[in-house]
């Protein structure tokens, strides 16, 4: 590369500079040519690589994009023969090809809400814990690294473990109370739905609580405030729609967890009658009967609560992470 | 001291115990789930059993070799799918932080992390097992394929981001192309965080169940086919566990104890090795 | 006469619609050391990176006009070809923290794909890193991570890197505003030695620096090139007023 400038204006210089050209001499005309080559294939190497990038990026958009489109096309016969009164027809029959999706509907809603409450006072405590009494040290970490395995264990060793534990515990419990004693239900899937959750909740509701300035809290503990006054008065209002969406994240997974439900729900079409009583979700009902459904509205009707499933995490998890995007961004 | 303010720091004290005690008490179904497994599980498996397929109804005996060859196929498909389009896609998102395309692409990366397994399960039966003609290995590998990709996506960028832009910056000053920069210089310097998130995503998928019901499906056979039914151990334990026999349901204790045992072995692993890799900046 | 290595006609840069560089027109003789002076935001880091082409790295950076090496335009040519002959030294040390001592200096052959002789390497290396005296500190340690230096040999392990590439001119961006006093004399000292074979375009925000390690100096202002000349002139006789006001302190 311009080898025959620098030679005019080196010519005069010290030694060192000559070693200097000799270097570039060696790599001289033959050389400079090839690695112009090399420069030139890596350029257009570049060019490949930001275009496959972007095809990736874009490949995103079209799965995302993909699934929705296929839920939906396969619901069509679904929609078109049931209409939208399907979601809360309070029947599920297949043999009598009558379908109503509101047992599942109820079911759902059920086990997630009432896990959702089960579970929340043990992942609040768990963010306020690590986030505000002790931070750093071994056991905190123990601690949060542990409830950070809850999420890890497999949905379906939850099932049968529920299966095995407890849901005899549960139907001991249904007899003192004098119920039928199923042990299976509603209240046994929320049960091991609490324990599945804890986890988003508890790492966001900890991270969230851990931005919480401290000179704010210093403000009140100056004014003589006791360090639980500091939590419920300061730290709780500042990350309050923090914690709103790890809620709303744990929602989430409840909402579309399916195995382990699926194994201690008791699986029928009925109206669960209370909380005791055996059920199905959308989740569980579709992992029943996909591979079963053998004519075509059975199966769209099921695709269709696999739609709904899809656009009610979808919308729940977009709030969520809109909610956190606004935290870390202030 | 005045018994209103005795009674407010012992209010404190109160809610700090109580805070103390739910935090802990989170510990004990994980644990108890543990020690029962552990129990169940450990004098079922031995030799016979992780190289026997599983024996019809009624006879004792038979192992789980079919399901351990199946997950490890089924999951080493599905890696060499997901992890090079998900550490590329980390990359784009890293790499294009205001771009439109990027936004919406992140969006999606986001909205396919809450996508419930099921649906990602039927949306690959009509994708790759009704065209096909059947059940296959493949279309569960590319179902969990589907479930890694946000993870090792988001564990990518989230790493990348983090690199300072001096070692671009030193990329580029040596006249080094956007890929080699990104490849031999940003890479390697994340290489720790974007191996988290792929083990994380193995993980993960190692004890998803619910997209196989309708791709991978199960096979009590042992079978190295991946275009036939295959069996994989979450398939197993979930058939074992709910069937009536008592012989399927020792199948399905051994079979949980070492998924269970893998997957946290897989998680705590995951952290020690992030804590030791940290490449000094 | 000297040849001109570097022009720059009508040259601007932008930050989106932030205009800050306005059309800066110079003339960077060969084998010399410019320093280019100027109160913090006045454009002078981001000329130094619109020589190389590392400012349009920046999303919504763009630039208009035009640099000239050896009469050809860098804004014309593609930013590697650009980079391979015109090398930088950043503000603070940046070695490549997962390569070592040796592999640093070598990293624009290794990590571009460069096939060299394991000789060839190995006379780059002891060369390069002669050629910033870091050469003897180093050569016991050469497979140790370059994280390991001290700031002021990190520096200079990436001068070593940017020389290795034999380029024609090595742009420095306030190269020693990170370092101690010691280390930041050892690098002074290195510019009269690396003039022999390199022009150096040196961008400090200290005065004395300025005065103490090059030929000619420029001083930019709001984006502006108010003043360009041989140093000594600079610092007796400036010609504006903002660049008197400069260099005596009345306002930085």
């Amino acid at each position: 590369m311009n080898t025959s400038s620098l030679d005019n204006t080196l010519i005069t210089r010290n030694e060192d500079a000559l070693r200097v050209i000799s270097l570039t001499e060696a790599a001289a005309v033959p050389k400079a040519t090839k690695r112009e080559k090399h420069t030139y294939r890596q350029i257009g190497s570049e060019r490949n690589f930001r275009r496959t990038l972007t095809a990736i990026g874009a490949a995103m958009i079209a799965l995302v994009l993909g699934i929705f489109i296929t839920l939906i096309i396969e619901s069509i016969p679904s929609i078109k023969s049931l209409g939208i009164g399907y979601l809360w027809g309070k029947t599920w029959d297949p043999v009598r090809d009558i379908y109503g999706a509101y047992p599942f509907l109820i079911g759902t809603l059920l086990t997630s809400f009432l896990a959702l409450f089960i579970s929340i006072p043990f992942s609040f405590a768990v963010a306020i814990f690590l986030g505000e009494y002790y931070p750093t040290g071994w056991l905190p970490n123990l601690l949060k690294n542990t409830v950070e395995l809850i999420a890890a264990v497999p949905s379906v060793i939850y099932g049968f473990w529920g299966l095995a534990v407890l849901v005899p515990i549960v139907r001991s419990f249904e007899n003192k109370i004098g119920i039928e004693p199923a042990g299976i239900g509603i209240f046994t899937s929320s049960l091991i739905l609490a324990v599945m959750i804890i986890p988003y909740a508890a790492s966001l509701g900890r991270s969230m609580i851990q931005m919480v300035p401290s000179n704010l809290k210093e403000a009140a503990y100056s004014l003589g405030a006791t360090r639980w006054e500091v939590i419920r008065s300061v730290s709780l209002p500042y990350v309050k729609s923090g914690l709103f969406a790890g809620v709303l994240l744990s929602l989430g997974r409840a909402l579309g967890e399916t195995m382990a439900v699926t194994m201690v729900i008791g699986n029928t079409s009925l109206i669960p009658k209370n909380i005791f009583a055996p059920g199905n979700t959308m989740a569980s009902v579709i992992a029943n009967e996909f591979t079963e459904a053998d004519h075509p509205v059975y199966l769209s009707a099921l695709i269709e609560l696999g739609l709904v499933l899809f656009l009610v995490t979808f919308v729940i998890n977009l709030i969520g992470k809109k909610v956190i995007q606004r935290y870390t961004n202030e | 001291m005045s018994t209103k303010i005795k009674y407010r720091i012992g209010k404190s004290g109160v809610f700090q115990g109580l805070t103390i005690a739910f935090a802990f008490a989170c510990v004990i179904p994980l644990i108890a789930i543990l020690l029962y497994i552990i129990k169940a599980g450990a004098t079922k498996i031995n030799w016979h059993f992780l190289t026997n397929v599983p024996k019809p109804v009624g006879e004792s005996g038979g192992g789980i070799a079919n399901a351990l060859l199946g997950s490890m196929l089924i999951i080493l498909l599905a890696s060499i799918i997901a992890i090079p389009i998900g550490i590329l896609c980390g990359i784009f998102l890293s790499e294009n932080k205001k771009s439109k395309l990027a936004y919406w692409s992140r969006l999606c990366v986001d909205v396919l992390q809450g996508i419930p397994s099921i649906v990602i399960g039927i949306v690959a039966y009509f994708w790759l097992v009704k065209p096909f003609g059947g059940f296959s290995a493949i279309s569960g590998s590319i179902a969990l394929a589907i479930m890694m990709l946000p993870i090792v996506i988001r564990s990518t960028e989230e790493t990348l981001k983090l690199l300072p832009d001096s070692l671009r910056e030193a990329g580029y000053a040596l006249g080094l192309p956007f890929h080699r920069v990104i490849l031999k210089v940003i890479v390697p310097c994340g290489v720790s965080g974007i191996l988290s998130g792929v083990m994380l995503s193995v993980a993960r998928i190692a004890g998803e169940t619910a997209p196989l019901l309708f791709t991978a499906f199960g096979n009590p056979y042992l079978s190295t086919d991946m275009r036939k039914p295959m069996q994989s151990l979450p398939l197993l334990i979930f058939n074992y566990a709910t069937s009536p026999y008592n012989d399927w349901h020792d199948l399905a204790w051994g079979a949980s104890m070492i998924l269970l045992v893998w997957v946290l072995l897989l998680n705590i692993f995951t952290k020690l090795i992030t804590r030791k890799w940290k490449v000094q900046l | 006469m000297e040849s001109t290595i570097i022009k720059s006609v009508d040259y601007n840069a932008y930050f989106g619609t932030n205009h800050v560089v306005k059309n800066v027109n110079i003339e960077i003789p060969k084998n010399n050391v410019i320093a280019v002076m100027g109160p913090s935001g006045c454009g002078k880091t981001t000329f130094l990176r619109g020589i190389n082409r590392m400012h349009e790295l920046i999303p919504g950076a763009t630039a208009k006009g035009q640099i000239l090496l050896n009469n050809e335009d860098v804004l014309e040519m593609h930013p590697i070809f650009v980079r391979l002959k015109i090398g930088m030294v950043f503000q603070r040390p940046n070695p490549f923290p997962n390569l070592s001592i040796y592999d640093n200096v070598i990293a624009g052959y290794k990590l571009n794909g460069i096939k060299i002789s394991k000789a060839e390497k190995d006379r780059i290396v002891e060369h390069s890193l002669t050629r910033v005296a870091l050469w003897n500190e180093v050569k016991d340690s050469l497979t140790k991570k370059g994280s390991f230096l001290s700031g002021g040999q990190q520096q200079r392990l990436c001068i070593a890197r940017a020389v290795a590439m034999e380029p024609e001119v090595l742009l420095f961006d306030e190269p020693t505003s990170a370092l101690d006093p010691i280390s930041t004399s050892t690098v002074e000292e290195l510019f009269h030695e690396l003039k022999s074979n390199y022009t150096l375009i040196i961008v400090t925000h200290n005065m004395q620096q300025a005065a103490r390690v090059s030929d000619k100096t420029a001083f930019f202002y709001m984006g502006e090139l108010i003043e360009y000349d041989d140093t000594k002139q600079m610092f007796t006789n400036p010609t504006d007023t903002r660049t008197q006001n400069y260099i005596t302190g009345r306002f930085s």
